[in-house]
């Protein structure tokens, strides 16, 4: 059984949510707030959390940079729709993806599913580009031989990309292949993990070596 | 593709126009006020000198030729007074000839002709030219008084004056001898005729100088109609905190302060307006915002009600009772979500997240994504790229569908075409149904919010936003929406979109 931690200050959302994702067949933990949630991080210990943003006390982003700053850990957001920008602060502070509130048991258990799947490792040996070098086996990721802790969006977006250097792929490609989300989604999951990712493997964040943008087109991996 | 070319003829039409409208309103400004000011000052200046004028010049004359009447009569008298005591009695030929050099002498009167009379005698001095002579009713009046005569009158075009004397003895009554001055009053015509040009040159510079003031005043009076005027035109901009200055207590002045306490109002009243609106959308705001809370809740546990209805667990009734919980919970999600669509529309909170894609596949991934490939009829070149939100765009080409699928009928057709206007490039996707079409007098209702095409059914199925929301989200790509029917039945939905958005692109990186 899958264990998601629920950090979330309502109850009868709380309620709600962990009474559907059991039933789904997900061992579910719920923290009312911040400082429970990252408790609950090191005691449950959860493979995944979902994470409302506006909590008191610690809030959502806080508790998200926290979770990030320790390990991979997958994250989903929920979010208020009337919060837009917030979509774009969580995805910054490491989400991996976001539900919209109110949210259907089936659509966030279907994200969950994708995210989890996300990490699934496809096979192979390790491939190097530069001075990367990607295990797909293993799932790791290395520069210079230091290993990158890369969470699972981020991870599987370099598997994607990386699979066929110098191929130009959409955002909305990425965000149905990566995402499992509609081709028409929001592509500020793919821009947002996008700059969290140079952040973490490129030399130079501003002029990007391994993804590059291909102005009105997309991304593509290299050429180096 | 009639589009552009209609808007082109329309526009060169404006174009050949607009020069005859520029000289038909310089037209309209000639018969301003300003005109109509100066003309007025001038018609006054000239009346006024013209009337100055011929009162001088009536009065001056009438002077005029009183004095030199008076001179001459005078003078004439004194003449005769002189010389009367040495005229022999009964006077001969001669001493009528010595008389009239006498007088003559003395003539001051330059080409006057004296004429002496003693019954049949008649002696005469001067030129007498084209048969000027005494006028008879004049001497006629001489002979029967003993007073002195005189009358004006007209020979070869000039005005004589001629004047009778008739010589008396002392207490014996009329001798006899009559002494007649005829003068011609040549000078005093000359200063008639100087007096009318003076008059002229005094009256037309009199109305030149009266161009000034009129000028001037019509300055004085066009400056505060024209400062009104520019205040009016800012009001009807929305500049609503417009005011004049209003100085004095000339009719003016009212007008301005008028005007200020009217925009004053107009200023107050649309902020109360303001207000109360903003009211009305943040308390809609704050409204779906209160009910998302506890839908949450609801929204998370329908799949659960829904599977145990379906298993079987429940008796009939609860399962009913249960479906129809989950269904009315998922509907109120979607209203909630809809209204908070709307009024982050509204509160202008609404942003657009712009990325480059095709069009025909973005259409085609929707349509798959829903389920509803079927029962089409594409027309979707590709190859054929827009800047949008394609979230948006998602959005705007689902409601599109669902409407048609709602209350149109199949088949549905979806085509896409590019037009090239005057401001770039433009997208334009239409949707058409082959249903009854729209009333004639519900095309440009059928965006309201909880607008009902069909006023029996009170409830649709979507939330009744669906439309507005597709309008909003057009509009905020600088689009264009309208509805119509199509000739051969079924209405069509177009949308127009400019191929390169027209806000500032927001770079992802």
């Amino acid at each position: 059984m899958v264990r998601v931690l629920l950090i979330e200050d309502d109850p009868a959302v709380a309620e709600g949510l962990a009474l559907g994702l059991r039933r789904q067949g997900y061992e579910v933990d719920v923290a009312p707030c911040g400082e429970d949630g990252l408790a609950g991080v090191d005691a449950f210990p959860p493979e995944l959390v979902v994470l409302d943003l506006m909590l008191p006390g610690i809030d959502g982003f806080e508790v998200c940079r926290r979770i990030r700053a320790a390990g991979t850990l997958p994250i989903i957001m929920l979010t208020a729709r009337d919060h837009d920008a917030d979509i774009v602060l969580g995805l910054e502070a490491g989400a991996d993806d976001y539900v919209v509130k109110p949210a259907q048991v089936r659509v966030l258990a279907a994200r969950i599913k994708a995210v989890l799947r996300r990490a699934a490792g496809s096979g192979g040996r390790a491939e190097t580009h530069g001075d990367l070098v990607l295990d797909r086996a293993a799932l790791t990721v290395a520069r210079d031989g230091r290993p990158i802790a890369l969470a699972p969006s981020e991870l599987r977006l370099l598997l994607e990309l990386s699979a066929a250097p110098g191929r130009v792929f959409s955002r909305g490609q990425l965000l149905e292949t990566v995402w499992g989300h509609p081709y028409l989604g929001d592509t500020r999951l793919v821009d947002a993990c996008v700059k969290r990712l140079r952040l973490k493997i490129e030399e130079q964040a501003r002029s990007a070596r391994y993804i590059q943008t291909v102005r009105g087109f997309g991304y593509r991996f290299g050429p180096l | 593709m009639t589009g552009p070319t209609a808007t082109a003829s329309e526009a060169s039409a404006d174009s050949t126009s607009a020069a005859p409208r520029g000289a038909a309103a310089r037209l309209r400004r000639l018969g301003g006020l300003r005109l109509r000011l100066v003309a007025a000052f001038v018609l006054v200046a000239a009346f006024a000198s013209l009337v100055t004028a011929a009162l001088t010049y009536r009065e001056a004359r009438a002077g005029l030729l009183q004095r030199s009447q008076d001179r001459i009569v005078g003078d004439l008298r004194t003449g005769v007074d002189a010389i009367a005591p040495s005229i022999p009695f009964p006077p001969d030929q001669a001493a009528l000839d010595s008389v009239a050099r006498d007088i003559d002498k003395q003539g001051r009167a330059r080409g006057s002709i004296v004429i002496v009379v003693y019954r049949d005698l008649r002696a005469e001095s001067g030129m007498r030219t084209g048969g000027i002579d005494i006028p008879p009713p004049l001497r006629a009046a001489v002979t029967q008084r003993t007073a002195t005569v005189f009358q004006r009158f007209r020979h070869g075009g000039e005005v004589w004056l001629a004047v009778g004397v008739p010589i008396t003895f002392v207490n014996q009554g009329p001798s006899g001898v009559q002494v007649y001055l005829l003068a011609p009053m040549r000078a005093e015509a000359q200063d008639e005729a100087s007096l009318v040009k003076a008059a002229r040159r005094g009256a037309v510079p009199a109305v030149l100088f009266a161009l000034i003031p009129a000028f001037l005043a019509a300055a004085g009076v066009l400056r505060p109609v024209r400062a009104l005027q520019d205040a009016t035109r800012r009001l009807a901009r929305g500049r609503l905190d417009t005011r004049l200055k209003a100085k004095g207590a000339s009719e003016l002045a009212d007008l301005a302060r008028d005007f200020n306490h009217t925009a004053a109002a107009l200023e107050q009243n649309v902020a109360q307006l303001r207000t109360m609106e903003a009211r009305a959308r943040g308390f809609a705001a704050d409204v779906s915002h209160e009910l998302r809370t506890p839908l949450a809740a609801m929204a998370a546990v329908t799949d659960l009600l829904d599977e145990d209805a379906a298993a079987g667990h429940v008796d009939a009734d609860t399962a009913s009772a249960l479906r129809l919980i989950s269904t009315e919970t998922g509907k109120l999600t979607r209203l909630v979500d809809d209204l908070m669509e709307i009024c982050r529309f509204d509160a202008g909170a609404a942003t657009l997240h712009l990325d480059e894609f095709d069009i025909a596949e973005a259409v085609r991934r929707c349509l798959d994504h829903r389920g509803w490939q079927n029962a089409m009829t594409l027309e979707l070149p590709v190859g054929i790229r827009v800047e949008a939100d394609p979230r948006r765009f998602d959005v705007v080409v689902a409601n599109l569908v669902q409407n048609a699928l709602r209350h149109g009928a199949p088949p549905i057709g979806i085509r896409l075409t590019l037009e090239n206007g005057a401001d770039g490039t433009w997208i334009l996707l239409r949707v058409h149904d082959r249903g009854p079409g729209i009333a004639a007098d519900r095309l440009d209702r059928v965006f309201e919010r909880f607008y009902k095409a069909d006023a029996a059914r009170t409830r649709s199925e979507g939330s009744g936003l669906g439309m507005a929301i597709t309008r909003e989200n057009v509009l905020l790509h600088g689009g264009r929406i309208h509805a119509a029917n199509r000739p051969d039945g079924g209405a069509e939905f177009t949308v127009e979109l400019p191929q390169r958005a027209h806000h500032a692109r927001q770079d992802p990186e």
